[in-house]
Protein backbone atom coordinates (compact mmCIF):
# COMPACT_ATOMS: atom_id res chain seq x y z
CA UNK A 1 0.00 0.00 0.00
CA UNK A 2 2.51 2.52 1.07
CA UNK A 3 5.18 1.55 -1.29
CA UNK A 4 6.32 5.26 -1.40
CA UNK A 5 10.00 6.54 0.40
CA UNK A 6 9.51 9.49 2.18
CA UNK A 7 10.60 12.68 -0.12
CA UNK A 8 9.75 16.46 0.23
CA UNK A 9 7.92 17.48 2.86
CA UNK A 10 8.28 15.62 6.16
CA UNK A 11 5.47 13.33 7.38
CA UNK A 12 3.77 15.12 10.67
CA UNK A 13 2.98 13.04 13.75
CA UNK A 14 -0.78 14.27 14.99
CA UNK A 15 0.62 15.54 17.99
CA UNK A 16 2.80 17.90 15.86
CA UNK A 17 0.62 20.66 17.46
CA UNK A 18 1.25 19.75 20.33
CA UNK A 19 5.09 19.63 20.59
CA UNK A 20 4.42 23.03 18.96
CA UNK A 21 2.71 24.19 21.82
CA UNK A 22 4.92 22.90 24.32
CA UNK A 23 7.93 25.07 22.81
CA UNK A 24 9.78 21.86 22.04
CA UNK A 25 13.24 21.77 19.61
CA UNK A 26 11.44 19.44 16.01
CA UNK A 27 14.13 17.50 14.47
CA UNK A 28 14.02 15.53 11.10
CA UNK A 29 14.22 12.11 11.82
CA UNK A 30 13.42 8.92 9.18
CA UNK A 31 11.54 11.38 7.34
CA UNK A 32 9.24 12.47 10.37
CA UNK A 33 9.28 16.31 11.95
CA UNK A 34 9.48 15.09 15.68
CA UNK A 35 10.26 16.45 19.19
CA UNK A 36 13.89 16.00 19.79
CA UNK A 37 13.39 17.80 23.39
CA UNK A 38 11.19 19.82 25.28
CA UNK A 39 13.51 21.68 27.60
CA UNK A 40 16.32 19.82 28.52
CA UNK A 41 17.12 16.44 27.55
CA UNK A 42 18.70 15.53 30.68
CA UNK A 43 16.46 16.44 32.59
CA UNK A 44 13.64 13.84 30.94
CA UNK A 45 16.24 11.45 30.86
CA UNK A 46 16.22 11.39 34.94
CA UNK A 47 12.60 12.42 34.78
CA UNK A 48 11.88 9.05 33.08
CA UNK A 49 14.16 7.39 35.76
CA UNK A 50 12.75 8.52 38.45
CA UNK A 51 9.04 9.54 37.98
CA UNK A 52 7.78 9.26 33.92
CA UNK A 53 7.71 10.48 30.89
CA UNK A 54 5.73 10.88 27.82
CA UNK A 55 7.25 10.56 24.40
CA UNK A 56 5.61 10.67 21.11
CA UNK A 57 6.39 7.22 18.95
CA UNK A 58 3.87 8.22 16.10
CA UNK A 59 6.66 8.11 13.10
CA UNK A 60 7.10 4.21 14.36
CA UNK A 61 5.82 1.92 11.14
CA UNK A 62 2.56 -0.48 12.29
CA UNK A 63 2.07 -2.82 9.48
CA UNK A 64 -1.17 -4.92 10.26
CA UNK A 65 -0.62 -9.13 8.85
CA UNK A 66 -3.98 -10.66 8.71
CA UNK A 67 -5.44 -14.16 7.77
CA UNK A 68 -5.69 -17.56 8.47
CA UNK A 69 -1.65 -18.04 7.98
CA UNK A 70 -0.67 -15.00 8.94
CA UNK A 71 1.22 -17.11 11.82
CA UNK A 72 2.80 -18.91 9.41
CA UNK A 73 3.27 -15.99 7.20
CA UNK A 74 5.30 -14.31 9.44
CA UNK A 75 7.20 -17.70 11.03
CA UNK A 76 8.33 -18.05 7.16
CA UNK A 77 9.29 -13.58 6.83
CA UNK A 78 10.80 -13.29 10.14
CA UNK A 79 13.72 -14.99 12.42
CA UNK A 80 11.22 -15.61 15.35
CA UNK A 81 8.05 -17.82 15.73
CA UNK A 82 5.48 -15.80 16.03
CA UNK A 83 3.01 -18.40 15.36
CA UNK A 84 3.56 -19.57 18.88
CA UNK A 85 2.42 -16.02 20.56
CA UNK A 86 -1.15 -16.73 22.37
CA UNK A 87 -3.40 -13.65 21.73
CA UNK A 88 -2.76 -10.54 23.74
CA UNK A 89 1.18 -11.34 23.58
CA UNK A 90 4.54 -9.65 22.04
CA UNK A 91 7.42 -10.46 21.13
CA UNK A 92 11.20 -8.74 19.77
CA UNK A 93 12.30 -10.10 16.87
CA UNK A 94 13.84 -9.53 13.32
CA UNK A 95 13.66 -9.30 9.78
CA UNK A 96 16.74 -10.32 7.75
CA UNK A 97 18.25 -10.64 4.51
CA UNK A 98 18.62 -14.10 2.70
CA UNK A 99 22.42 -14.03 3.88
CA UNK A 100 21.09 -13.06 7.30
CA UNK A 101 21.68 -9.60 7.75
CA UNK A 102 19.24 -7.69 9.60
CA UNK A 103 16.53 -5.52 8.02
CA UNK A 104 14.86 -3.99 10.85
CA UNK A 105 14.31 -5.32 14.59
CA UNK A 106 10.57 -5.52 15.31
CA UNK A 107 7.96 -5.88 18.04
CA UNK A 108 5.22 -8.95 17.13
CA UNK A 109 2.00 -8.49 18.69
CA UNK A 110 -0.37 -10.82 18.24
CA UNK A 111 -4.39 -9.20 18.37
CA UNK A 112 -6.13 -12.50 17.74
CA UNK A 113 -6.16 -15.83 16.19
CA UNK A 114 -5.91 -14.36 12.58
CA UNK A 115 -4.23 -10.79 13.21
CA UNK A 116 -0.89 -10.03 13.82
CA UNK A 117 0.38 -6.05 14.72
CA UNK A 118 3.95 -5.83 13.33
CA UNK A 119 5.84 -2.60 14.88
CA UNK A 120 8.70 -1.34 12.77
CA UNK A 121 11.07 1.59 13.39
CA UNK A 122 10.44 4.49 10.93
CA UNK A 123 12.76 4.06 8.89
CA UNK A 124 12.84 0.74 7.77
CA UNK A 125 8.65 0.87 7.51
CA UNK A 126 8.84 0.76 4.07
CA UNK A 127 11.11 -2.12 3.13
CA UNK A 128 9.98 -4.50 6.07
CA UNK A 129 6.09 -3.50 4.78
CA UNK A 130 7.29 -4.62 0.81
CA UNK A 131 9.15 -7.55 2.37
CA UNK A 132 6.41 -8.89 4.59
CA UNK A 133 4.15 -8.64 1.24
CA UNK A 134 6.74 -10.29 -0.76
CA UNK A 135 7.16 -12.95 1.90
CA UNK A 136 3.33 -13.60 2.68
CA UNK A 137 2.61 -14.48 -1.55
CA UNK A 138 2.49 -18.11 -0.74
CA UNK A 139 0.27 -17.51 2.58
CA UNK A 140 -3.20 -17.12 2.94
CA UNK A 141 -2.26 -13.57 4.44
CA UNK A 142 -2.62 -9.50 4.01
CA UNK A 143 0.00 -6.89 4.30
CA UNK A 144 -0.88 -3.26 5.11
CA UNK A 145 0.80 -0.66 6.38
CA UNK A 146 -1.29 1.27 8.66
CA UNK A 147 1.47 3.19 9.73
CA UNK A 148 -1.00 6.81 9.22
CA UNK A 149 -4.22 4.49 11.02
CA UNK A 150 -2.05 5.13 14.59
CA UNK A 151 -0.77 7.57 16.69
CA UNK A 152 1.67 6.06 19.49
CA UNK A 153 1.90 7.57 22.97
CA UNK A 154 4.24 5.76 25.50
CA UNK A 155 4.29 6.54 29.26
CA UNK A 156 7.36 5.26 30.61
CA UNK A 157 9.23 5.28 34.15
CA UNK A 158 8.38 3.67 37.71
CA UNK A 159 5.32 5.70 38.07
CA UNK A 160 3.68 4.94 34.43
CA UNK A 161 1.13 2.61 35.83
CA UNK A 162 -0.27 4.34 38.86
CA UNK A 163 -0.58 7.49 36.84
CA UNK A 164 -2.59 5.04 34.11
CA UNK A 165 -4.61 3.29 36.50
CA UNK A 166 -7.29 5.83 37.04
CA UNK A 167 -7.52 6.84 33.90
CA UNK A 168 -8.08 3.30 32.12
CA UNK A 169 -10.59 0.78 32.24
CA UNK A 170 -8.38 -2.84 32.43
CA UNK A 171 -6.63 -3.82 35.30
CA UNK A 172 -2.56 -2.65 34.55
CA UNK A 173 -1.17 -5.76 37.03
CA UNK A 174 -3.39 -8.30 34.04
CA UNK A 175 -0.82 -6.84 31.82
CA UNK A 176 1.98 -8.09 31.98
CA UNK A 177 5.77 -7.26 30.13
CA UNK A 178 5.02 -7.66 26.52
CA UNK A 179 1.60 -8.24 26.74
CA UNK A 180 -1.03 -6.25 25.04
CA UNK A 181 -4.56 -5.29 25.90
CA UNK A 182 -7.55 -3.66 24.23
CA UNK A 183 -8.41 -0.57 26.91
CA UNK A 184 -10.03 2.53 26.94
CA UNK A 185 -7.32 4.83 28.38
CA UNK A 186 -9.18 9.06 29.19
CA UNK A 187 -12.11 8.11 27.28
CA UNK A 188 -10.66 6.83 24.13
CA UNK A 189 -9.90 3.32 22.44
CA UNK A 190 -6.21 2.13 22.60
CA UNK A 191 -4.39 -0.75 21.84
CA UNK A 192 -2.28 -0.89 25.38
CA UNK A 193 0.86 -2.49 25.43
CA UNK A 194 3.10 -2.97 28.56
CA UNK A 195 6.12 -2.43 26.09
CA UNK A 196 8.95 0.29 25.91
CA UNK A 197 12.52 1.10 24.86
CA UNK A 198 13.60 3.00 28.06
CA UNK A 199 14.81 -0.01 30.64
CA UNK A 200 12.07 1.14 32.93
CA UNK A 201 8.51 -0.15 33.62
CA UNK A 202 6.08 1.58 30.87
CA UNK A 203 3.09 1.21 28.49
CA UNK A 204 2.74 2.69 24.47
CA UNK A 205 -0.55 3.27 23.45
CA UNK A 206 -2.23 2.75 19.98
CA UNK A 207 -4.49 4.96 19.19
CA UNK A 208 -6.51 6.63 16.08
CA UNK A 209 -4.46 9.80 15.02
CA UNK A 210 -7.78 11.97 16.16
CA UNK A 211 -7.94 10.65 19.98
CA UNK A 212 -3.90 11.29 20.16
CA UNK A 213 -4.40 15.20 21.26
CA UNK A 214 -7.17 14.32 23.82
CA UNK A 215 -4.98 11.09 25.09
CA UNK A 216 -1.77 13.30 25.31
CA UNK A 217 -3.68 16.03 27.28
CA UNK A 218 -5.71 13.56 29.59
CA UNK A 219 -2.27 11.62 30.50
CA UNK A 220 -0.88 15.18 31.00
CA UNK A 221 -3.41 15.92 33.46
CA UNK A 222 -3.24 12.27 35.20
CA UNK A 223 0.32 12.25 35.66
CA UNK A 224 0.72 15.62 36.52
CA UNK A 225 0.79 14.88 40.61
CA UNK A 226 3.19 11.84 39.97
CA UNK A 227 6.34 14.11 37.60
CA UNK A 228 5.30 13.05 34.44
CA UNK A 229 7.02 15.24 31.69
CA UNK A 230 6.67 15.26 27.93
CA UNK A 231 10.55 13.45 26.99
CA UNK A 232 11.71 13.84 23.20
CA UNK A 233 14.26 11.69 20.77
CA UNK A 234 17.07 12.81 22.37
CA UNK A 235 16.07 11.65 26.09
CA UNK A 236 14.58 8.46 24.67
CA UNK A 237 18.20 7.65 22.98
CA UNK A 238 20.51 7.83 25.86
CA UNK A 239 17.71 5.99 28.16
CA UNK A 240 17.77 2.99 25.57
CA UNK A 241 21.89 3.08 25.33
CA UNK A 242 21.93 2.96 28.95
CA UNK A 243 19.86 0.00 29.05
CA UNK A 244 21.85 -1.91 26.26
CA UNK A 245 19.71 -1.88 23.87
CA UNK A 246 20.15 -1.31 19.95
CA UNK A 247 19.35 1.03 17.73
CA UNK A 248 18.80 0.18 13.62
CA UNK A 249 21.31 2.09 12.31
CA UNK A 250 23.84 2.13 14.78
CA UNK A 251 23.78 -1.38 16.38
CA UNK A 252 22.02 -2.85 13.92
CA UNK A 253 22.00 -2.67 9.93
CA UNK A 254 22.09 -5.14 6.82
CA UNK A 255 26.00 -6.23 7.50
CA UNK A 256 25.11 -7.15 11.04
CA UNK A 257 23.75 -10.30 11.80
CA UNK A 258 21.41 -10.96 14.87
CA UNK A 259 24.66 -13.44 16.59
CA UNK A 260 27.04 -10.05 15.89
CA UNK A 261 24.92 -8.29 18.14
CA UNK A 262 24.78 -10.50 20.93
CA UNK A 263 21.10 -11.40 20.19
CA UNK A 264 20.99 -14.67 18.46
CA UNK A 265 18.73 -15.93 21.19
CA UNK A 266 15.82 -14.22 18.30
CA UNK A 267 16.76 -16.55 16.31
CA UNK A 268 14.68 -19.45 16.06
CA UNK A 269 16.67 -22.39 13.99
CA UNK A 270 14.72 -25.25 15.54
CA UNK A 271 11.15 -24.02 14.87
CA UNK A 272 9.62 -25.82 11.66
CA UNK A 273 9.43 -24.97 7.99
CA UNK A 274 12.18 -23.12 6.29
CA UNK A 275 12.35 -18.71 7.04
CA UNK A 276 13.95 -16.13 5.08
CA UNK A 277 17.56 -16.29 5.91
CA UNK A 278 17.86 -19.67 7.24
CA UNK A 279 20.68 -21.23 5.93
CA UNK A 280 23.04 -17.87 6.54
CA UNK A 281 21.84 -18.22 10.08
CA UNK A 282 22.30 -21.62 10.88
CA UNK A 283 26.06 -21.07 9.65
CA UNK A 284 26.71 -18.54 11.35
CA UNK A 285 25.48 -19.94 14.35
CA UNK A 286 27.84 -22.61 14.64
CA UNK A 287 30.93 -20.32 13.86
CA UNK A 288 33.01 -18.48 16.66
CA UNK A 289 31.68 -14.67 16.32
CA UNK A 290 33.99 -12.45 13.90
CA UNK A 291 32.99 -9.55 16.38
CA UNK A 292 31.17 -8.99 19.73
CA UNK A 293 29.10 -6.00 20.58
CA UNK A 294 30.83 -4.53 24.46
CA UNK A 295 29.85 -1.98 26.77
CA UNK A 296 32.20 0.80 26.94
CA UNK A 297 33.19 3.51 29.68
CA UNK A 298 35.24 6.14 29.23
CA UNK A 299 37.31 7.71 32.11
CA UNK A 300 37.58 11.00 30.60
CA UNK A 301 34.74 13.71 30.17
CA UNK A 302 34.90 13.74 26.16
CA UNK A 303 32.14 11.88 24.46
CA UNK A 304 32.42 9.15 22.23
CA UNK A 305 30.03 9.27 19.09
CA UNK A 306 29.06 6.69 16.08
CA UNK A 307 31.84 5.78 14.34
CA UNK A 308 35.01 6.68 16.19
CA UNK A 309 37.84 3.79 16.58
CA UNK A 310 38.27 1.45 19.61
CA UNK A 311 41.67 1.02 20.25
CA UNK A 312 43.42 -1.69 21.85
CA UNK A 313 47.25 -1.18 22.70
CA UNK A 314 46.76 1.86 20.34
CA UNK A 315 45.81 -0.25 17.42
CA UNK A 316 42.13 0.27 15.47
CA UNK A 317 40.34 -3.35 16.36
CA UNK A 318 36.84 -2.04 16.77
CA UNK A 319 34.21 0.95 16.41
CA UNK A 320 32.17 2.84 18.43
CA UNK A 321 28.02 2.19 17.22
CA UNK A 322 26.44 4.52 19.94
CA UNK A 323 27.82 6.79 22.71
CA UNK A 324 26.57 9.34 24.89
CA UNK A 325 26.99 11.03 28.12
CA UNK A 326 25.26 8.93 30.69
CA UNK A 327 22.40 11.14 32.91
CA UNK A 328 22.54 8.08 35.37
CA UNK A 329 25.94 7.16 35.87
CA UNK A 330 27.42 10.24 35.35
CA UNK A 331 30.26 9.20 32.47
CA UNK A 332 30.24 8.71 29.03
CA UNK A 333 29.04 5.67 27.71
CA UNK A 334 29.06 3.76 24.76
CA UNK A 335 28.47 0.22 22.64
CA UNK A 336 30.97 -0.94 20.19
CA UNK A 337 31.82 -3.85 17.80
CA UNK A 338 35.16 -5.28 18.84
CA UNK A 339 37.19 -7.52 17.14
CA UNK A 340 36.32 -10.60 19.56
CA UNK A 341 39.96 -11.05 20.53
CA UNK A 342 40.17 -8.39 21.55
CA UNK A 343 36.45 -8.55 23.71
CA UNK A 344 38.37 -11.67 25.12
CA UNK A 345 41.44 -9.69 26.59
CA UNK A 346 39.40 -6.49 27.11
CA UNK A 347 36.98 -8.55 29.67
CA UNK A 348 40.50 -10.51 30.81
CA UNK A 349 41.17 -7.24 31.69
CA UNK A 350 38.37 -6.05 33.17
CA UNK A 351 38.56 -9.15 35.54
CA UNK A 352 41.65 -7.90 36.81
CA UNK A 353 42.60 -5.11 38.75
CA UNK A 354 41.19 -1.30 37.77
CA UNK A 355 44.61 0.01 36.76
CA UNK A 356 45.71 0.41 33.33
CA UNK A 357 43.72 -0.02 30.82
CA UNK A 358 45.17 -1.33 26.60
CA UNK A 359 41.58 0.32 25.64
CA UNK A 360 40.76 3.47 24.28
CA UNK A 361 38.83 5.66 21.74
CA UNK A 362 40.00 7.55 19.54
CA UNK A 363 38.09 10.98 19.82
CA UNK A 364 39.39 13.02 17.18
CA UNK A 365 42.93 12.25 16.99
CA UNK A 366 43.20 11.73 20.77
CA UNK A 367 43.03 8.19 22.44
CA UNK A 368 40.49 8.55 25.60
CA UNK A 369 41.37 5.63 28.12
CA UNK A 370 37.82 3.30 28.29
CA UNK A 371 37.15 0.05 30.30
CA UNK A 372 35.27 -2.43 29.30
CA UNK A 373 31.65 -3.37 31.27
CA UNK A 374 29.19 -5.78 31.12
CA UNK A 375 25.76 -4.50 29.20
CA UNK A 376 23.56 -3.11 30.48
CA UNK A 377 24.97 0.11 32.05
CA UNK A 378 21.75 0.47 33.98
CA UNK A 379 19.17 -2.51 34.89
CA UNK A 380 16.20 -1.05 37.07
CA UNK A 381 15.53 -2.70 40.69
CA UNK A 382 12.34 -4.76 40.16
CA UNK B 1 16.09 34.77 22.02
CA UNK B 2 18.10 36.91 24.29
CA UNK B 3 20.83 39.06 22.61
CA UNK B 4 22.57 41.79 24.98
CA UNK B 5 22.66 44.92 23.69
CA UNK B 6 26.04 45.81 25.43
CA UNK B 7 27.73 42.58 23.89
CA UNK B 8 29.96 42.30 20.37
CA UNK B 9 29.11 38.66 18.64
CA UNK B 10 30.19 36.40 15.72
CA UNK B 11 28.94 34.12 13.20
CA UNK B 12 30.04 31.33 15.21
CA UNK B 13 27.60 32.11 17.84
CA UNK B 14 30.18 33.53 20.24
CA UNK B 15 30.09 36.78 22.69
CA UNK B 16 32.31 38.89 23.63
CA UNK B 17 32.68 41.61 26.63
CA UNK B 18 35.45 43.81 26.17
CA UNK B 19 36.46 45.41 29.05
CA UNK B 20 39.53 47.67 28.07
CA UNK B 21 42.51 45.16 27.17
CA UNK B 22 40.41 42.07 28.32
CA UNK B 23 37.88 39.93 26.59
CA UNK B 24 35.34 37.60 27.93
CA UNK B 25 33.93 35.14 25.76
CA UNK B 26 30.61 32.48 26.16
CA UNK B 27 28.75 31.35 23.51
CA UNK B 28 25.03 32.87 22.47
CA UNK B 29 21.46 32.00 24.12
CA UNK B 30 21.25 30.85 20.79
CA UNK B 31 24.02 28.70 20.36
CA UNK B 32 23.03 26.85 23.85
CA UNK B 33 19.71 26.24 22.50
CA UNK B 34 21.19 25.03 19.49
CA UNK B 35 23.44 22.46 21.27
CA UNK B 36 21.11 21.37 23.61
CA UNK B 37 22.58 20.01 27.43
CA UNK B 38 25.98 21.22 27.09
CA UNK B 39 28.15 18.36 28.83
CA UNK B 40 31.53 19.17 28.60
CA UNK B 41 33.75 22.18 27.57
CA UNK B 42 37.06 21.94 26.91
CA UNK B 43 37.97 26.01 26.85
CA UNK B 44 41.95 26.77 25.76
CA UNK B 45 43.81 26.98 28.62
CA UNK B 46 45.78 29.84 29.96
CA UNK B 47 48.66 30.92 28.60
CA UNK B 48 47.66 29.93 25.12
CA UNK B 49 47.90 32.39 22.04
CA UNK B 50 44.26 32.69 20.58
CA UNK B 51 44.08 34.11 16.40
CA UNK B 52 40.42 35.67 16.12
CA UNK B 53 38.44 32.69 14.19
CA UNK B 54 40.31 30.05 14.88
CA UNK B 55 39.27 26.87 16.65
CA UNK B 56 40.79 27.08 20.49
CA UNK B 57 38.35 24.49 22.36
CA UNK B 58 35.77 22.18 22.41
CA UNK B 59 31.88 22.41 23.77
CA UNK B 60 30.11 18.55 23.48
CA UNK B 61 26.29 18.34 23.79
CA UNK B 62 24.62 15.34 24.74
CA UNK B 63 23.92 15.18 20.72
CA UNK B 64 27.01 16.67 19.27
CA UNK B 65 30.41 18.46 19.52
CA UNK B 66 31.91 22.06 18.46
CA UNK B 67 34.61 23.50 18.18
CA UNK B 68 34.89 26.87 20.08
CA UNK B 69 36.19 29.63 17.88
CA UNK B 70 38.02 32.98 19.67
CA UNK B 71 36.73 35.87 18.57
CA UNK B 72 40.03 37.75 19.31
CA UNK B 73 43.84 38.12 18.92
CA UNK B 74 45.53 37.89 22.56
CA UNK B 75 46.71 35.43 25.42
CA UNK B 76 44.11 33.40 27.78
CA UNK B 77 44.36 34.53 31.00
CA UNK B 78 41.53 32.63 32.67
CA UNK B 79 38.98 30.19 31.98
CA UNK B 80 35.99 29.51 34.00
CA UNK B 81 36.64 26.60 36.62
CA UNK B 82 33.05 26.58 37.33
CA UNK B 83 31.72 25.12 34.59
CA UNK B 84 34.16 22.14 34.53
CA UNK B 85 31.69 20.84 37.55
CA UNK B 86 28.67 22.40 36.16
CA UNK B 87 28.42 22.89 31.88
CA UNK B 88 24.79 23.50 32.53
CA UNK B 89 25.50 27.09 33.55
CA UNK B 90 26.46 27.57 29.81
CA UNK B 91 22.74 26.72 29.34
CA UNK B 92 21.13 28.22 32.01
CA UNK B 93 23.05 31.53 32.20
CA UNK B 94 24.53 31.85 29.15
CA UNK B 95 25.40 35.54 29.57
CA UNK B 96 26.23 35.02 33.00
CA UNK B 97 27.76 32.79 34.80
CA UNK B 98 28.02 30.19 31.49
CA UNK B 99 31.26 32.31 30.47
CA UNK B 100 33.82 30.65 29.10
CA UNK B 101 37.08 32.27 28.62
CA UNK B 102 38.69 35.53 29.15
CA UNK B 103 41.31 36.96 26.57
CA UNK B 104 44.29 39.91 27.10
CA UNK B 105 43.85 41.93 23.58
CA UNK B 106 46.71 42.17 21.36
CA UNK B 107 45.30 44.98 20.03
CA UNK B 108 41.97 46.61 19.19
CA UNK B 109 39.33 44.18 19.19
CA UNK B 110 38.90 42.84 15.40
CA UNK B 111 36.62 45.75 13.64
CA UNK B 112 34.59 43.17 12.04
CA UNK B 113 32.58 41.68 15.52
CA UNK B 114 28.62 42.17 15.18
CA UNK B 115 26.60 44.25 17.30
CA UNK B 116 23.82 42.88 18.96
CA UNK B 117 21.32 43.90 16.31
CA UNK B 118 23.91 42.34 13.35
CA UNK B 119 23.79 39.41 15.28
CA UNK B 120 19.69 38.89 15.85
CA UNK B 121 19.44 39.82 12.21
CA UNK B 122 21.90 37.05 11.59
CA UNK B 123 19.75 34.01 13.91
CA UNK B 124 16.43 34.96 12.33
CA UNK B 125 17.62 34.54 8.91
CA UNK B 126 19.13 30.97 10.15
CA UNK B 127 15.41 30.43 11.40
Amino acid sequence: MTQSEPAGQPRRSPLLPVHERLGATLTEFAGWQMPLRYDSEIAEHRAVRTAAGMFDLSHMGEIAVTGADAGAALDYALVGQPSALVPGRARYTMICAADGGVLDDLIVYRLSDAEFLVVANAANTAVVSRELSGRAGGFDAGVTDRTADYALIAVQGPNAAAILAPVTDIDLAGVKYYASHDAVVCGRPVLLARTGYTGEDGFEMFCRPEDAEPLWDGLTAAGAEQGLVPAGLAARDTLRLEAGMPLYGNELGPDVTPFDAGLGRVVKLDKPGDFVGRAALAQRAGQPPRRVLAGLTVRGRRIPRHGYPVLWDGQARGAVTSGAPSPTLGLPIAMAYLDSDVGELAEAQAGADAGDTRLSIDIRGRGEPADLVTLPFYSRRR
Amino acid sequence: MTVPEQLRYTAEHEWVAIDGRTASVGITEHAADALGDVVYVSPPTPGTKVTAGEPCGEIESTKSVSDLYSPVDGEVTDVNADIEDDPGQVNSDPYGAGWLFKVRLDDEPPSDLLTAEQYAELISAEG
